[in-house]
């Protein structure tokens, strides 16, 4: 249906005369062609009027004139009205409706009973305008959009009595209306101010685009109106802690699914009351999602966490791993935060050598988005030069579900050591040469009691698959190691407390300790190795 | 603040001659630190022990019985049981495989449960004075 046609007649008067505007007029009357709802505002009150003045008989007969495209129309329509709608004030004086039924006041726009002014004076030129500049003044780097609504949760209270009321007066005239015939506001809303977005910005609207402009809405007169669900279903709210309000928009449906319909008119007036004011704009933002960046980073210094160590405000050690490498990271993508995440991490204490281990940062809301190859070995190269307790390779741009790809990595990839070992008892070549032939031994370990204040009690079965010890003096030597993802080394050298067994102690009867530990690699095949 | 309870330097238990028959964890009826379970990284579930909550008893062959106490504030995270299999181990390496329990005092508690205690310093002050005094 794509048009008014007579049997709508009477659902057009009653809406007119009950307060509700032109679109959602369209709306309820089921009329599906987008070019009628972009229709300047007081050219479709114009139309409405006539059409109920019109007293054809004949069916088919299309009202609205349709023949020019949209944007063109809208264009045409800038350049006649030179009376810019005046949002509080008088449109144009609407004549009145002959029609013994009807007693409409039209000195001044009023505000719809149902959409609160949003397919009024929010589809309008100035509006669009209002966006534009935000959108522009944010300096976010897009080559399209998507443009989200949200909308105060009384709107589908006042929906929902619209609903009723028009299905009881099509009732009357023996016809039936499901409520997914009604077009729905949102949807009738990005009709209206998509292509005008879209032509101010330049680029297209696009539902899977990056890039997001979110508007927000808030009718604080009629907040209260949703309260009465809270009685009759209250069993849908419940207090959030982080929420203000528990009448939150997903609530409210949910109320509104269940109560019954005899409940609903009960509470709230059909049709819903003509509010003063139009809906509130609380906020216009600008957001890109955010893009991730990977990596394989090198530890040289033994004097470098991987996140800031800070307690009681008061940070420990300068600097970390995560700020060396996302601190350019951050200026270059004009980003407003970033999440650092790797395949597995080491202790402060502790360098990683050999190609370095997988990592991940995710850049929140960058402003600039797109990067050559060639720009990111720049990026990779001013980071290196920036630092020489980290370097970093293999930086390159990748998705979201990289990022479960390294985790896994974390659980399953094997890692290679280098530790250097002291022992209380004095050895020869001789008495560590046995180490090299075990393979595969098993390890059951405690959780450290090192971590165990932030760690659960638990044992963990390890295996260290492959070992090389080399001798360097009576007291000490160099032990290789490849080990399964999660083993605690340290911890396997010496023994913490008995509580890893076996260990390095247990083996060569001995107390032994770790004096130096190396990651010499991180065995994982991702992030894929670039030319660097 | 993660605390290793072990027995001190000068304690009966390890000077020569003693040798240890039996260690118990069941110190009451009710209560066996064997059965300690915790779970999660708060511990829930831990018994909790004052300074003066017994952990163990250990009996020598003289016939001697000696209660070993926390002598602090926390929760009960495990008991080492490599000492029932192996009481040797609790002379052999006291301060090391052969502790006792561990214990993990209450975040907020953490620093004057330190305060509460000797210095190794202090330690051995005290048993020169004990040394003294005996003499």
């Amino acid at each position: 249906m794509s048009s008014l046609t007579e049997k709508d007649r009477p659902i057009v008067q009653l809406l007119l005369n009950t307060g509700t505007c032109p679109r959602c007029i369209l709306r309820f009357c089921r009329v599906g062609s987008q070019t009628l709802y972009r229709r300047a505002y007081k050219n479709l009150m114009k139309d409405l009027e006539e059409f109920l003045r019109n007293n054809q008989e004949k069916e088919d007969r299309v009202c609205f004139d349709v023949a020019d495209p949209p944007c063109k129309r809208i264009r045409l329509e800038h350049m006649e009205g030179s009376d810019d709608p005046n949002h509080n004030g008088a449109l144009q004086q609407i004549p009145l409706i002959n029609d013994e039924n009807t007693a409409v006041e039209n000195s001044s726009m009023k505000v719809c009973n149902v959409c609160l002014g949003i397919l009024q004076e929010f589809c309008e030129a100035d509006f669009v305008k209002k966006v534009c500049q935000k959108v522009n003044s944010a300096d976010h780097q897009f080559s399209s959009f998507v443009f989200s609504v949200s909308l105060p949760p009384q709107m589908s209270v006042r929906e929902r009595a619209a609903w009723l009321l028009v299905k009881q007066e099509m009732g009357n005239l023996g016809l039936s209306l499901s409520k997914d015939d009604i077009v729905q506001l949102k949807e009738a809303y990005k009709w209206i101010i998509h292509p005008q977005l879209s032509e101010e910005l330049g680029v297209p609207a696009d539902g899977k685009s990056l890039f997001e402009v979110s508007v927000v809405f808030a009718h604080p007169e009629t907040d209260e109106e949703c309260h009465f669900l809270a009685t009759a279903c209250p069993d849908c709210f419940k207090p959030a802690k982080n929420k203000q309000s528990v009448f939150t928009r997903m609530a409210v449906l949910k109320a509104l699914e269940k109560i019954k319909e005899e409940d609903f008119l009960k509470h709230f007036p059909c049709p819903p009351s003509s509010p003063k004011n139009f809906c509130d704009v609380l906020g216009i933002e600008c957001n890109n999602s955010a893009v991730f960046v990977a990596g394989r980073y090198n530890k040289y210094s033994r004097n470098l966490p991987q996140t800031p160590w800070i307690i009681d405000g008061e940070r420990k050690l300068d600097s970390s791993v995560e700020e060396l490498i996302s601190e350019h990271l951050i200026a270059e993508f004009k980003a407003d935060s970033f999440n650092f995440s790797s395949s597995g991490r080491e202790d402060v204490d502790v360098r990683t050598l050999g190609n370095g281990r997988p990592f991940a940062i995710e850049l929140v809301n960058p402003r600039r988005i797109h990067f050559t190859a060639e720009e990111m070995k720049g990026l990779q190269q001013t980071i290196n030069n920036s630092s020489d307790k980290i370097q970093v390779r293999d930086l390159q741009l990748v998705t979201r579900s990289a990022i479960c790809r390294m985790k896994e990595g974390e659980e399953e990839k094997t890692k290679t050591y280098s530790a250097l070992i002291w022992l209380d008892k004095a050895i020869q070549k001789e008495d560590i040469a046995f180490l090299d032939d075990i393979k595969e031994l098993k390890l059951d370990q405690k959780t450290p009691l090192r971590v165990l204040h932030r760690r659960p009690l638990a044992v963990r079965c390890r295996i260290i698959h492959t070992m090389k010890s080399e001798y360097i003096d009576r007291h000490h030597f160099r032990l290789h190691l490849k080990t399964q993802a999660g083993t605690y080394i340290k911890e396997f050298v010496h023994g913490d407390f008995g509580r890893t067994k076996p260990n390095i102690g247990s083996l060569l009867n001995r107390t032994a300790d770790i004096l130096e530990l190396d990651v010499e690699s991180v065995d994982a095949d991702w992030p894929p190795t670039l030319d660097n | 603040r993660i605390c290793v309870i072990t027995l001190a330097e000068a304690h009966p238990l390890l000077q020569s001659g003693k040798t240890i028959k039996n260690i118990n964890y069941q110190i009451s009826a009710n209560c066996s630190r064997l059965q300690n379970k915790v779970s999660g990284k708060s511990k829930r579930g831990a018994q909790f022990l004052t300074e003066l909550a017994p952990l163990c008893r250990i009996s020598s062959s003289d016939g001697e019985e000696y209660t070993i106490y926390s002598c602090i504030r926390g929760r009960l995270i495990e008991v080492n049981e490599n000492i029932l299999s192996n009481p040797a181990l609790l002379q052999e390496k006291p301060l090391t495989e052969g502790y006792i329990a561990v214990v993990l005092p209450k975040f907020e508690e953490s620093k004057s449960v330190t305060q509460g205690l000797l210095t190794q310093k202090e330690y051995e002050e005290v048993l020169l004075k004990r040394l003294n005094s005996s003499s």
